[in-house]
Parts: C-alpha cells; sequence; structure tokens
C-alpha cells in the first residue's frame, strides 16, 4: 500500500507500525518528531501506530551540536 | 513635538540638530535621528527621536537605560520589554541567543542548564577563562547583567525533561531549544508540540564545521515554529563546533525570536 513520507510517495507492506517503517529507513527514533495524519506522535505511540492506505507521515529529523 | 535624548521637546520649522546642541547636550557630537546617525545639518521633522550624545561621556544611571537603546529601530525595545523568552543550554547556541536578546531588550529570559563552564567551551560560548568552574546559569546570569541590567534574568539549573519543560516554561511567549544533544532537540520540539501548543519556538538542528553560510537557514516547519541549521553537518568526531558558525545559527535563533515576539 503506499503512504506519503514528507511529501513523497513510499511503498510499505501493510500492518506497519510507525516504528517498524522508520527502522527499514535506518533512523534513530530518538532523534526525530513525527507527524502522522496531521497529530503529533507521543513517543510511546511509534510501535503501536499502524500506518495505513494513505497515511501522511512528516519525519522531523535532529542532528547534533549546539 | 520631537523627543530629544527622551524628554518631548517643541521645535521650529527649520530647525536641525545642531540647533539643540546649547539647551540639551552642550558638546555633543554623536546625532542619532531615529536609531540612525546623522550629520548635525539634519533638519528634525515632527514625532522625530533624536539622541545628541557626546563621544566618551559615562551617562548616569537614569539616562544609561533610554541609551542603552538609542540606535534600535524606535519602539522596538519598548514592545519587547513586556515578553518572556526561555532558553533551554546555554552553551554555543544558548549563551549567544542570551546575550543577543539581552543587548536588544527583552524584558526577562529564563535560563536553563545543567552544566558548568569548562575550557572546551570556550572556542564559541560567552563565558571567560575566570568563570571555568562555574554553573553556567551563574556565569551567564552575570555576564548578562553586565550587558544590559535592566533585563530581568531567571535561571533554572537542573536537567530538562518531557516532564519538566511545561512547568518551568509554561510562561514564556517564546521557547528556544540550544541543546547540543539530537535526543533532547527532538524530545524538546514533542514535548512543546503536544504540551505548549501555540508557544512560539525556536529550535536548531545542524551547523557544525566551517561548511558554507548560506546553507543555514530558518524554516518554519509548523505555525509559530522554526528550525534553524543546514540540517546536515552534526557535531562528531572529524567536525566540531566553532564560534563563527554556531554563531550564525544562534543569531538566526535570536532575530526569528524577535521577529515573533514583535508580530
Amino acid at each position: 500500500m503506499e503512504i506519503i513520507v514528507n511529501g513523497e510517495n513510499k511503498n510499505i507492506d501493510s500492518g506497519t507500525s510507525v516504528e517498524g517503517y522508520l527502522k527499514t529507513l535506518d533512523i534513530n527514533l530518538e532523534t526525530v518528531v513525527l507527524e502522522c495524519d496531521g497529530g503529533i506522535l507521543k513517543r510511546d505511540e511509534y510501535p503501536v501506530r499502524i500506518l495505513k492506505e494513505g497515511s501522511v507521515l512528516e519525519v522531523i529529523r535532529f542532528i547534533g551540536g549546539g | 513635538m520631537i523627543r530629544v535624548n527622551e524628554k518631548p521637546v517643541v521645535f521650529r520649522k527649520g530647525t536641525k540638530l545642531k540647533d539643540l546642541v546649547a539647551a540639551i547636550k552642550p558638546g555633543a557630537d554623536v546625532f542619532i535621528l531615529n536609531g540612525y546617525p546623522v550629520s548635525q545639518e539634519t533638519l528634525v521633522l515632527d514625532n522625530d527621536e533624536c539622541w545628541l550624545l557626546k563621544r566618551g561621556d559615562v551617562p548616569d544611571a537614569s539616562e544609561m537605560e533610554h541609551l542603552l537603546y538609542s540606535r534600535h529601530t524606535p519602539g522596538v525595545q519598548e514592545k519587547i520589554k513586556g515578553s518572556t523568552v526561555g532558553i533551554m543550554g546555554l552553551g554555543g547556541l544558548g549563551s549567544v541567543v542570551a546575550v543577543a536578546l539581552a543587548r536588544v531588550g527583552v524584558g526577562t529570559l529564563l535560563l536553563a542548564d545543567y552544566d558548568v563552564v569548562e575550557p572546551s567551551n570556550l572556542n564559541r560560548q560567552q563565558y571567560f577563562i575566570a568563570q571555568v568552574g562555574l554553573k553556567k546559569t551563574q556565569a551567564m546570569q552575570a555576564n548578562l547583567a553586565q550587558v544590559n541590567p535592566y533585563v530581568r534574568v531567571e535561571t533554572f539549573d537542573g536537567e530538562l525533561s518531557e516532564e519538566n519543560i511545561p512547568l518551568v516554561f509554561g510562561d514564556v511567549d517564546v521557547l528556544v531549544e540550544c541543546f547540543d544533544q539530537a535526543e533532547m532537540k527532538a524530545k524538546a520540539l514533542r514535548t512543546a508540540l503536544l504540551h505548549l501548543p501555540g508557544k512560539g519556538y525556536v529550535g536548531a538542528s545542524g551547523m557544525a564545521g566551517f561548511g558554507e553560510n548560506n546553507l543555514i537557514t530558518t524554516k518554519k516547519i509548523f505555525p509559530n515554529v522554526f528550525v534553524v541549521g543546514d540540517h546536515k553537518a552534526e557535531a562528531k568526531p572529524g567536525q566540531g563546533l566553532m564560534a563563527p558558525r554556531v554563531g550564525i545559527a544562534a543569531n538566526h535563533q535570536a532575530n526569528q525570536v524577535l521577529r515573533i515576539l514583535l508580530e
């Protein structure tokens, strides 16, 4: 099925959680802020939030330094 | 009516700045009109704000606060004097943001950090050799008192978390994220979006090394929420943090704070 991640169409398996999808991208889950279908996700929602056909995911990534 | 050195003055048409010197500031040799230095031959117009200064003069305490803002765009300081800005982290970003916002006259700064000043900080952070070993909150409070004693400075000396950020910064107008670690940057933004909705927020990501100046940008990611940086240059072995580029990012943040406050 298709979802939209940061404005780009992506194909994923149905039943994939937000956390499961981000792990396939090799993203450190502790360094991102996620918005899914218009709402900011709490940290404990990452493993249980299941992506749906057409879900819109925004991934805001942070890198260290300051 | 014009204002000269903060006092209302009635003037005649055709009056030049030099005509005001004898009555208001004998010996004045610096002339500032509406925040901009001009020649003494400049004509004044209704509602002008004029400063007549004498180079090298040390003003008395009652004049000092007004004089600190004589080069401001007129009206700016009056608008931000009632504002409170929270700064999370007083390192390379936070110490520079704090100094810039104190200079510009933000009414109250709430500074948070758990750490002490170390020698390795001085390549980019606004502290002095003699302050090594002091708490950063305490050292920065002392430095800001030297820069602008009319700014109220409050401190939170401790580690910030998802639990305490909403409590510590619930009342600020704008929150500035100046952490070093990516995990804390993410945690702080998530906390602000979930628990402090609508609050002005300016974060930062990517300013290590000495890469191009102009890759550092200010992006609006939600209404009233901004992230500054190049989003690429991570602090890591082989790529350190240095005053010039961290300073570019920090001053992007400080200017964005000002823009939010003046909106």
